[in-house]
């Protein structure tokens, strides 16, 4: 205990303590959104092709954060171009997610760095984050966040309930093609703490969690944000006490237990 | 109706047309306010198609569209919607109040505000169609019948002057179709609302209903029930032998040809009031 107290005075704990609280805070956001438009496929293809991207930038120059929000930002573009309808958008996903990540592979086999460089992509590695990054880290959460608060409305209408949406007005495709950058803007934030593979864990499990306890759309995004808040901010905490486990494994824990708590305790309260 | 005649809609010479297709052209139609018409036809000659031409969404390819002396325009407040009721999902985060709530303010970009007047008028439009009980309900828990109640008062908060309806009354059990077009109709005589009711069954509006507009294979007919729904101007509108029957004051058009696109949308929901 005394070490992770230790730690918290240190400023590498300290940055990665702000990078998880900005995370949370964006993926706690769009979760709910995610659900209701059914893109959980979408944010999983979002975050290989933020593998792809960091493969490349760690090649290129040794910049695999930028990498990443290249190819997220790519990937939005030609999802948001290509489908529009639902089945058709998700094999486009399919196609262009097992391409993207063969591109990966190839590139890092290209790659004769660190290995540590490679598994920090896939699983995250929030210790690593320089002042830079941070600085990147927070101008772009900030922006998805506060984009998020500006399209709330819209966005929650043409989720559920297209028809009267299009006909009150709400423009339909621009809506749609700004979810999916601010969706890659979070996928490539959340990438540097969880690491590509477990996206998910933070865009999905704690709104998923959330919409069980309540149906009024704004209570379900203050419980999603505070679960991802519980999950990243616990998982990282965790990590440090532990010594050597990466933060990511106690994030996907942590949000994992909460999903289970919340439907076990849904259960007994429809039996009573 | 008896309300004094001020013409709310007008059409001249429209024609709708995707790619070498023609929907209908010439098409003239003038509609005053408070008048309740219903758009009847089979499927695929472009009644929806009209609503959406109204709505600003779709361009008539030819004529002119004035309501309320503005062309058609996205994001008119002056035209209330109302869709096919449809299936939400059970787990869908979102109550019958705040789907109501999305038609005053849905289509608004910037942060949400609490603001009491409008959670006042909200509550109002949802006590007035009777949906109070269940408003605060996840709307993918409703019935078909407490849905459209709650779709009324959420067309009907911005007070538009004109109310489209796209087969609100379809998947809907008889008792909720006579209940829920009862409520339309008490709205327009209210607000002297005009009312464009896209239908594939006239019965349960044939009581209210001031004309009708039929369209049949580019082609089309206005007037009242008694004028258009005969055997003799069905027949030279669909161009083959068409029968139209009254049985109990309801209405059943049977086409002679054996065309099922043509015929069997309007007798199998009379059938169903007979049994």
């Amino acid at each position: 205990m005394t070490d992770l107290f230790f730690y918290l005075t240190q400023p590498f704990a300290q940055h990665a303590l702000l990078a998880a609280v900005i995370v949370a805070v964006i993926c706690g956001i769009i979760g709910p959104f995610v659900i209701m438009r059914s893109m959980a496929f979408a944010v999983h293809g979002t975050s290989e092709l933020a593998f792809t991207g960091a493969s490349a930038g760690l090649l290129v120059g040794n910049n695999p954060l930028a990498g990443a929000l290249v190819g997220t930002l790519l990937f939005a573009s030609i999802i948001g171009t290509l489908g529009v309808r639902e089945r058709e958008r998700d094999s486009a996903i399919g196609v262009i997610l097992a391409f993207g990540l063969g591109v990966g592979v190839l590139l890092l086999s290209f790659y004769h760095g660190f290995a540590s460089e490679a598994t920090n992509i896939l699983f995250g590695n929030i210790f690593g984050v320089s002042s830079n990054q941070l600085l990147f880290l927070i101008v772009i959460g900030v922006g998805a966040t506060i984009a998020m608060l500006v399209m709330y409305r819209p966005l929650l209408f043409a989720s559920v309930d297209p028809e009267v949406a299009e006909a009150r007005g709400v423009p339909m495709k621009l809506v749609g093609i700004l979810f999916l950058l601010i969706l890659a803007f979070a996928v490539t934030e959340a990438a540097q703490i969880v690491g590509t593979l477990l996206v998910l864990s933070l865009a999905i499990t704690p709104a998923a969690a959330a919409q069980r306890l309540s149906s009024r759309p704004i209570i379900v995004t203050l419980l999603s944000i505070a679960f991802a808040l519980i999950a990243s901010v616990g998982g990282l905490l965790a990590s440090l006490a532990s010594g050597d486990i990466k933060p990511s494994v106690f994030i996907t824990f942590i949000s994992f237990g909460i999903y289970i708590v919340v439907r076990v305790v849904c259960r007994l309260q429809r039996q009573k | 109706m008896s309300s004094p005649s001020k013409p709310l809609l007008s059409l001249k010479d429209t024609a709708l047309q995707f790619g070498e297709r023609t929907l209908w052209k010439e098409l003239n139609l003038t509609v005053n306010e408070g008048e309740f018409i219903a758009i009847l036809g089979p499927n695929g000659t472009g009644k929806t198609s009209l609503l959406r031409g109204l709505l600003g969404l779709q361009q008539f390819t030819e004529g002119t569209v004035s309501i309320r002396g503005t062309l058609p325009h996205r994001g008119n407040s002056d035209i209330g919607y109302i869709p096919q009721q449809k299936t939400f999902d059970k787990d869908l985060s979102i109550r019958g109040r705040d789907l109501v709530k999305l038609g005053l303010d849905g289509h608004r970009f910037g942060a949400v505000r609490r603001n009491k007047n409008v959670m006042k008028r909200v509550d109002e439009a949802i006590e007035e169609v009777g949906a109070t009980r269940y408003a605060d309900s996840p709307i993918g828990l409703l019935s078909g019948g407490e849905q459209q109640r709650l779709r009324i008062a959420q067309s009907l908060l911005s007070k538009p002057s004109l109310l489209l309806c796209d087969e609100p009354l379809s998947s809907l059990d008889l008792k909720s179709q006579q209940s829920i077009s009862t409520l339309i109709d008490s709205y327009r005589k209210q607000f002297n609302t005009t009312v464009l009711f896209v239908t594939h069954d006239i019965n349960p509006v044939l009581d209210i209903v001031d004309r009708v507009l039929y369209l049949v294979n580019g082609k089309w007919a206005i007037g009242t029930p008694e004028e258009i729904l005969t055997t003799a101007s069905l027949t030279q509108l669909y161009g083959t032998p068409v029968d139209v029957l009254r049985i109990r004051g309801r209405i059943i058009v049977v086409n002679a040809s054996d065309n099922p696109g043509l015929s069997g949308h309007h007798h199998i929901p009379a059938i169903k009031v007979e049994g």
